[in-house]
């Protein structure tokens, strides 16, 4: 009894059917939108996709969705780290 | 002898709440390590914006997108894995994930044979061949090996360590009450499949 692993949310099988088809579509569509030769569009929309599809693995392959509030705020921490070194490297390289 | 019980029990409980953020502490290295690479791909891309159009037209959409079906897949298969471990069907867990290592090292085989038919042109890192071309697509291609090798290199790691959960899910270690190893090895396929979401678009897609 007290081996037992408590956090366990089951996600459904069809639930992940569900995400895998949705991962399936925006695949298509950033292949499809790629086609498209307009310079904002071909670059703007693959990274959106691909944010969006990452979204939907992170919520749902990797339960974060049914996590508490202590790994969403850690993950959003090493986000920000992240989008503040890249951030920053652009202001360098784009002001010199 | 209540004490003595509640000690017992405490010896035997494991952190997996600890278990699992270790995990994802793991994870943020991991996409720090990428992050810099991601970060070199897109200042060099803005210096030299054509030549990686070019670089990037150079390569199979189609294989790209094989790929990417097939990672995806194998996420699917990864995660079903776990709940059928968790609803306690060993059999189902097994099955789907002996697919998720299939679908690996199908996509390992497809990225050989991708890098194949570049070195067979002569393409490869200080390649004479390639040194020949403009700086931009040197750099272009020494992005492309280095980040899709690194890739490569966890998806193998991935697959190594899906086996010895194979192992362990089949002879029972892994179970219904107990899957916290199983659940990180997804976390880290997880993670491993989100990072190809972004290097197939910038590699493979934007001209």
């Amino acid at each position: 009894m007290y081996m037992r692993q408590k956090d366990g949310h089951i996600v459904s099988y069809g639930t992940y059917i569900a995400v895998w088809f949705g991962l399936l579509v925006f695949t298509i569509l950033t292949v499809a939108v790629a086609g498209i030769n307009i310079r904002v569009i071909s670059v703007i929309a693959p990274l959106l996709i691909a944010a969006i599809k990452t979204l939907l693995v992170l919520s749902f392959f990797m339960h974060l969705k049914y996590e508490d509030g202590n790994l969403k705020m850690m993950l959003s921490g090493a986000v920000v780290i992240l989008a503040i070194i890249i951030g920053f490297t652009f202001l360098d390289i784009s002001f010199r | 002898m209540p004490d003595a019980d509640i000690d017992i029990a405490v010896e035997n409980e494991k952190d997996y709440t600890g278990s699992k953020i270790g995990m994802w502490l793991f994870l943020f290295t991991e996409m720090l390590l990428f992050g810099g690479m991601f970060l070199l791909y897109s200042v060099y891309r803005s210096i030299h914006p054509q030549d990686f159009h070019n670089g990037a037209s150079e390569l199979s959409i189609m294989i790209g997108t094989v790929n990417t079906i097939i990672l995806i897949t194998s996420s699917l298969t990864m995660a079903i894995s776990i709940s059928a471990t968790q609803k306690g069907s060993r059999n189902l867990s097994t099955i789907f994930l002996a697919l998720t290592i299939i679908l690996g090292l199908l996509f390992l085989a497809n990225k050989c044979f991708e890098w194949g038919d570049k070195f067979h042109h002569g393409i490869y890192p200080n390649s004479a061949e390639l040194l020949k071309d403009s700086s931009g697509k040197v750099l272009f291609y020494g992005l492309y090996f280095v980040m899709t090798g690194l890739h490569g290199l966890h998806v193998l790691v991935g697959v190594i360590l899906l086996s010895v959960m194979l192992i362990l899910v089949i002879n029972g270690k892994n179970n219904r009450k107990d899957y916290i190893k199983l659940e990180n090895s997804g976390l880290y396929w997880h993670f491993v499949d989100i990072i190809w979401i972004f290097i197939f678009p910038l590699f493979y897609l934007i001209t």
